[in-house]
């Protein structure tokens, strides 16, 4: 029998009106022990107010290879961004 | 003291304090609708919203247009997604919500009711309904709620050029022939009343804004903001040498800002109730994109129940 703890990826709010961000990963049995043991790892001096925690097996990724076909495509659409756009200098709140 | 008044005191303190509710803390139950209200119909908004911009695609007049036009569209769809998923939070799912909007029981903004005539049309939308939206949505960010307020960021963000696209798009026109400055007049007239339309009835008669502010869902009023958004406009019409259709326009020395004339606010719940010259064009395009598009989900859904069966069968073997 395999006794490996699946790997938990774990995310925590450091405080609310901010998403949770990514922080590290630990082994657990379950997502309750991962998160048990988040709270001890990871918040020890008040880093956050929430935590999630992920099975990092659930988490499809982008493959580094492919970065380029991606996301240079968005390099060249320069009209997506309000300097592409003439406005006269006097127009004010725009 | 009860339960529940003790957890809305504290609700109530987070508010005050400035600090942001998440979707797994306890909050009042008007709380939770209002904001599933706001935010679904601001939602549907952004959706409805692709209709009559979609309309002047194949025909921009140029390929520059044609891409910005496309962008534009494209940020609205994705605006919508953020603002359903942030809605979701709330405990309700997205099949409820576009049930909502396609059988006419939640609403989305009235401006998109109005057809797009002219190309011109691009232009007045993207600077006045853009610009009055970005006055809505600037102090949005600021809402106690905290995925609303992260989705706003992004979309604000975002939509910072749909506002100058829209004015370029004018001040060509306006400086163009006789006829393109006609065209671009035109269409600021029939759009102002619309766009000042668009921040809701007056304060006065206003039945969700006192609880919202309170609650610090809206930050100011419909008024203020329909006030800051004319102040801000008119200059900006000056500019382009064209006017806005209303007589009763006149700068008050003593506000240092505009007055300016009534509201029809028949024509606005008409148009709210479903009588505008296209909310049932809307309405229709909007179930039949959703309608056309149920066999991709049921090919997805399919070829995902068949990829885990594969899964399941390569690892039991």
């Amino acid at each position: 029998m395999n006794n490996n703890w699946p790997l938990y990826e774990v995310f925590i709010r450091s405080k609310n009106g901010l998403s949770h961000k990514h922080v590290g990963s630990l082994h657990a049995s379950d997502a309750d022990m991962a998160l048990e043991n988040a709270r001890d790892v990871y918040t020890r001096r008040s880093e956050g107010v929430s935590i999630w925690v992920v099975k990092a097996a659930d988490i499809r990724a982008s493959d580094p290879g492919d970065a380029s076909f991606l996301f240079e495509p968005a390099a060249d659409k320069i009209y997506r961004h309000p300097t592409f756009y003439d406005v006269p200098d006097e127009v004010k709140h725009m | 003291m009860t339960q529940v008044s003790s957890l809305e005191e504290k609700f109530l303190q987070v508010i005050d304090a400035e600090d942001k509710i998440e979707p797994k803390d306890w909050m009042p139950e008007e709380y939770r609708k209002t904001l599933i209200r706001q935010i679904s119909q601001h939602a549907h908004s952004e959706i409805v919203g692709m209709l009559p911009e979609g309309n002047w695609i194949t025909r921009a007049p140029s390929l520059k247009r044609k891409l910005a036009l496309l962008a534009k569209v494209q940020d609205e769809a994705g605006h919508g997604l953020y603002l359903y998923s942030a809605c979701e939070t709330l405990g309700i799912d997205r099949e409820t919500l576009l049930e909502q909007l396609h059988t006419g029981k939640a609403k989305y903004s009235s401006i998109f009711n109005y057809p797009t005539l002219t190309w011109a049309d691009m232009g007045a939308i993207g600077w006045l309904v853009d610009g009055a939206a970005i006055m809505n949505q600037v102090p949005l960010c600021r809402c106690s709620y905290g995925p609303y307020a992260r989705a706003m960021v992004r979309v604000c963000k975002e939509e910072s050029f749909h506002q100058r696209q829209g004015y370029e798009i004018m001040t060509v026109l306006a400086k163009g022939s006789a006829e393109q400055k006609a065209m671009a007049q035109d269409a600021l007239n029939r759009w102002w009343w619309p766009s000042l339309m668009m921040f809701g009835p007056n304060d006065s008669d206003s039945t969700h804004s006192e609880m919202s502010i309170r609650w610090k869902i809206k930050r100011f009023s419909n008024d203020e903001l329909r006030q800051r958004f004319v102040d801000m406009t008119i200059p900006q019409a000056d500019l382009l040498g064209l006017t806005v259709p209303d007589p009763m326009l006149k700068y008050n020395e003593a506000k240092k800002g505009y007055d300016f004339g009534p509201i029809d606010w028949d024509e606005f719940w008409n148009v709210v109730k479903g009588n505008g010259p296209c909310n049932e064009e809307r309405l229709n395009a909007r179930v039949k994109a959703h309608e056309n598009g149920s066999w991709v989900r049921e090919a997805a859904a399919a070829y995902a129940q068949k990829q885990a069966q594969i899964h399941n069968i390569s690892k039991t073997a």
